[in-house]
């Protein structure tokens, strides 16, 4: 393709946004879809590359539980010596077609959503979702931490990949519109679609020829997460995103994470390249006991769901968590809603949001309007707890800084030949 | 003859599609048609409705469905078409409606929601404020600029633009306006009438049509020009095409033109324009005093004469004398107190003020600069609205402090015969200016009783009864402190003017037949009518001028203007760059 201006190529990656069209496959152990698992000791982490050390203590929490679910070590104090050590290779998620929640610390035996998005043929990778509590996305590596994740590759993996196994690819765009319409945004609500994914999968693992224990243990734990479709989620959006991108060129950012000490963004016309700066720490409503000093500077992938035109820019479609979230009542959510539209590109009339008058999600950030307005992005967030283990405190917003748009912007004004500092 | 669709994988909601089925059956050579997901209990439904077809039974939940009854094989693929348009347009809503605040950040987003919107306010800093007027040009809106601190080049330039165009570029540094009844900026609520107007702008706007308004006629066109549309640089754009808009507008009857004298390169353009006119005007060029009419093109000394002509002639009357008769009050002033002080907040009433006593006095004092607009011996009129007041501090319709120092030094020197002050009402101006001048008006005459003087302090109020300030309780504050209230500028000053024994006099001016002019009326383009009646704005910068739109029967976008990225040049460059950059290259997907 040829294209005469930003604006064509911007409108490009659009198309391909609103062509997107993610199926969830199947859940299978991390180390059979990503590769870089198969060359020694490998964690996956949320945002833009990062070292141990620059590593917030939640983060460095959830490496450590993951080294002992990996079987490194037994103890807390051995495995922070093995991080510590830098044998543990550390490579961002988003390099190896994954994102992970929160910490987003991913290893090798930890059982992985694959969605692929059928019109442009990639993949995209996710871990499953915990549930609430002590939690190793929030740093929490106890023995009920660690035990959940074996539960996890041991029993909901396998069983929910049998069960897939019996019924045809999910549609997950079908999933979307019709939660969507059922008040989630998908970043902070998800219950709908949770619920909705429940529905689709339980004909399935009720037909299944295992042990009635599991199939109840598994039953029940999907039916108390209420954001087990966050994951899915950001992996159909990774999917999508990754599809658009392969349009080098424009303005669009098709990458928006954070590590809990930088942000980082990506956009089309700069591929692989982050640009990133210091992160934020969210804003919102604490839960009883806990206050903004208690909060962890912001991380995880999970902002992909904005990149892709859900949480915080679909708040309108969620009137029911606004409060949560600490943005006050309808009129705010309307208000944050109709902002996102002076930064974004287009509508995606496949997912219309009734409480907009059927108005699409806004669709394809525009580094540019981005910079040009000094409006940042809107990214609903859960809050953790700054020790690690601790868990969530709360739940709130966040924007990234706005050093991340103008680098981009330059970046690119340079790559097709303006002079910088001329 | 059934058809029958499958659009694999794409949900819809039931009421979209039930939406889509309704459209569908309005295309020609429909006979029946239903569209729905693929559902068991949809089929049953489609079947129901005898749309059963073989293909039917090999959709899936996630299939939408639509099954045609249509003779022609033909409307399929129409069908199909016009679904994907439907539905594509339902994910793209109307924004209208949606939000009663309508706020905006970009101009993308004003234009997208003030698509019907005729005109644009502008209020931001002076030195964007070219660029915003061009980008407002540019997309086909009228201009309302408010900013200042444009160069007369630009000023020229997007007039120039303007014209060709066939829009109006009202200002620079146009600080009021009414179109079709709607304050714009700093304005009062005037009544709507027959008579047009046209004008510098400033507060002479405001007290020719708030005159206007007191004498029971009104005003639905007031289109402000700014302050340097008749100097040579400028032409009189702007004037020429206000002045041809209103002698076409059907509901003028009169054309009210204020302006300084133009530039001696102008006048005479403008004088024959003024004649060519098809309706009678009235023109006041301050600081000349005319000595005759002609007929159809009739001049003022002062501003309140210009309202009462023209509200005479709008009832059909020839203009009469103005009162020489002016009701004097007897105050005995000691044979010190010599010297008239003017404390204006309106600039052109402060002008109106040093013409009349220059006059009247034969000082031959000229603006003396830094605001004041008359100094001579102890003779002074002051504009505190001008920039050496203004650095730094709110004008002074909204902040009084300095006007009640200035009035109380004053008020102790006994030399001081009389004090001038204005209240202008209407929006953009203090709540209760009058409460605020209330304390220093009371020390004033009693510091002056103390002294053994009598010292009047001579005010009038420009605004009306329709003002956001209460226009008789704001009389009654001043009246209560003792202030000498008038009902226009020009008695205030020849109040004054007579209690230290040099009554003004105005003759009433013969009318001379009118001069012929070769004047040709610019010609008045379709978008120029639509200023007329506009009620839809686009307000960039300042919220409370929408908020004076929104109250008035009018509607306006709210466009929240911030400097591009946050005033980074290079930013701004990189942007322009981006904007403008070819990509003509290869791109493999």
């Amino acid at each position: 393709m040829v294209y005469a201006n930003v604006e064509e190529a911007n409108n490009a990656v659009i198309s391909k946004i609103i062509a997107g069209s993610p199926f969830l496959l199947d859940v299978v152990p991390a180390k059979e879809v990503i590769d870089a698992f198969n060359h020694g000791k490998v964690l996956l982490h949320a945002g833009p590359p990062i070292t141990y050390d620059k590593m917030i203590d939640p983060v460095q929490g959830a490496c450590i539980g993951a080294a002992i679910f990996e079987g490194w070590a037994d103890n807390e104090d051995d495995a922070r010596a093995l991080m510590e050590s830098g044998e543990v290779k550390l490579i961002p998620c988003h390099h190896v077609d994954a994102v992970g929640p929160m910490g987003g610390i991913t290893s090798a035996n930890m059982p992985v959503f694959i969605v692929e998005n059928k019109t442009d043929g990639n993949r995209a990778y996710c871990t499953m979702n915990e549930g609430i509590g002590a939690v190793l996305r929030f740093g929490a590596n106890g023995p009920e931490v660690i035990n959940r994740l074996r539960w996890m590759r041991d029993v909901l993996g396998p069983t929910l990949s049998e069960a897939m196994q019996m019924r045809e690819p999910l549609n997950v765009n079908v999933l979307i519109a019709k939660a969507i319409a059922m008040g989630d945004e998908f970043h902070q609500r998800n219950i709908a679609a949770s619920l909705a994914f429940l529905k689709e999968m339980s004909p399935s693992i009720v037909k299944l020829n295992i042990n009635q224990k599991d199939k109840e243990d598994v039953i029940q734990f999907l039916a108390d997460t209420d954001q087990f479709f966050l994951n899915i989620m950001m992996a159909s959006a990774k999917s999508v995103m990754d599809g658009a991108r392969q349009v080098q060129e424009g303005t669009i950012v098709t990458a928006m994470c954070r590590n809990g000490y930088e942000f980082g963004i990506r956009i089309s016309g700069m591929g692989d390249q982050w640009f990133t700066g210091p992160v934020n720490t969210p804003k919102g409503l604490y839960f009883s006991g806990f206050s903004e000093d208690d909060a962890s500077p912001d991380m995880g992938d999970s902002a992909i769901t904005e990149t892709f035109g859900v949480g915080g820019f679909a708040m309108i479609a969620a009137p029911a968590v606004t409060r949560f979230i600490g943005t006050g009542g309808f009129f705010d959510a309307l208000h944050i809603s109709e902002e996102m539209t002076e930064i974004t590109t287009a509508s995606n009339p496949n997912f219309p949001i009734p409480t907009w008058d059927f108005k699409g999600i806004s669709i394809g950030i525009d580094a540019r309007k981005v910079v040009e307005t000094g409006i940042l992005p809107v990214i609903n967030t859960g809050i953790a707890n700054k020790k690690a283990g601790l868990g969530q405190i709360g739940a709130g917003t966040v924007n990234p800084p706005m050093e991340c748009f103008e680098k981009a912007v330059l970046a690119y004004a340079e790559k097709l030949g303006f002079e910088v500092g001329v | 003859m059934l058809h029958t669709i499958i659009e694999k994988n794409s949900y819809q909601d039931s009421i979209v599609l039930m939406l889509l089925t309704n459209y569908l059956e309005t295309l020609d050579g429909v006979n029946n048609v239903q569209v729905m997901m693929g559902t068991p209990a949809n089929k049953d439904i489609f079947k129901t409705g005898g749309l059963a077809t073989d293909e039917l039974e090999k959709a899936s939940p996630n299939d939408m469905v639509i099954v045609l009854d249509a003779d022609s094989d033909d409307l399929v693929d129409e069908v199909i078409e016009k679904s994907k348009e439907y539905l594509d347009e339902q994910g793209q809503a109307d924004d209208q409606g949606t939000d009663d605040e309508q706020r905006v950040k970009t101009w993308d987003k004003a234009l997208e929601l003030g698509k019907d919107a005729p005109v644009a306010l502008i209020s931001v800093p002076g030195t964007y404020a070219a660029g915003e007027v061009e980008k407002a040009l540019d997309a086909g809106k009228h201009v309302f600029c408010f900013s200042d601190n444009v160069t007369i080049e630009d000023e020229a330039r997007l007039k120039n633009l303007a014209h060709e165009k066939g829009l109006l570029l009202m200002g620079p540094d146009c600080g009021t306006g009414i179109a079709n009844g709607i304050p714009l900026a700093f304005a009062n609520r005037i009544r709507k009438g027959g008579i047009g107007m046209v004008g510098a702008s400033g507060t002479g706007i405001q007290e020719v049509s708030t005159i206007i308004h007191k004498l029971g006629a009104g005003v639905t066109n007031a289109i402000g020009t700014g302050g340097r549309d008749l100097k040579a640089a400028v032409q009189g754009t702007t004037f020429k095409d206000a002045v041809a808009l209103l002698d076409q507008d059907p509901n003028v009857k009169v054309i009210v033109a204020i302006s300084k004298p133009p530039a001696k390169e102008v006048r005479d353009d403008v004088v024959a324009l003024l004649r060519a006119a098809s309706k009678p005007v009235v023109a006041i060029f301050l600081g000349e005093k005319p000595a005759a009419h002609e007929e159809g093109l009739y001049r003022a000394y002062t501003l309140e004469e210009t309202a009462r002509i023209a509200v005479d002639l709008l009832n059909g009357q020839q203009p009469e004398a103005i009162d020489d008769q002016l009701e004097v009050p007897t105050i005995k002033l000691d044979p010190k107190q010599k010297y008239i002080k003017g404390y204006y907040s309106g600039g052109t009433l402060a002008y109106e003020a040093a013409t009349l006593m220059n006059d009247a006095l034969g000082l031959n004092a000229q603006d003396a600069g830094d605001g004041y607009i008359l100094k001579k011996e102890g003779y002074e009129v002051i504009d505190l609205g001008d920039d050496v007041y203004t650095q730094g501090r709110p004008h002074p319709m909204i902040d009084a402090t300095k006007r009640k120092e200035m009035m109380v030094e004053a008020g102790n020197d006994p030399e001081t015969a009389a004090i001038l002050i204005d209240i202008v009402l209407g929006y953009g101006a203090h709540d209760n200016m009058a409460g605020e001048l209330e304390p220093a008006i009371k020390k004033v005459i009693a510091d002056a009783k103390a002294q053994g003087r009598n010292l009047p302090v001579i005010g009038t109020i420009v605004g009306t009864d329709l003002d956001p300030q209460d226009y008789h309780n704001q009389q009654k504050i001043l009246q209560d402190a003792g202030v000498i209230l008038c009902q226009s500028n020009a008695q205030a000053v020849k109040t004054a003017l007579a209690l230290v024994g040099k009554p003004v006099h105005e003759d009433l001016k013969p009318i001379l037949p009118e001069e012929a002019s070769d004047a040709v009326m610019p010609a008045v383009s379709e978008d120029l009518q639509k200023l007329l009646t506009v009620d839809k704005f686009i307000n960039v910068g300042l919220e409370s001028f929408a908020k004076a739109i929104n109250e008035n029967g009018g509607h306006a976008v709210q466009f929240d203007w911030h400097p591009v990225s946050g005033g980074n040049v290079e930013l701004q460059k990189a942007l322009i760059f981006l904007n403008k950059v070819s990509l003509n290259k290869k791109v493999e997907v």
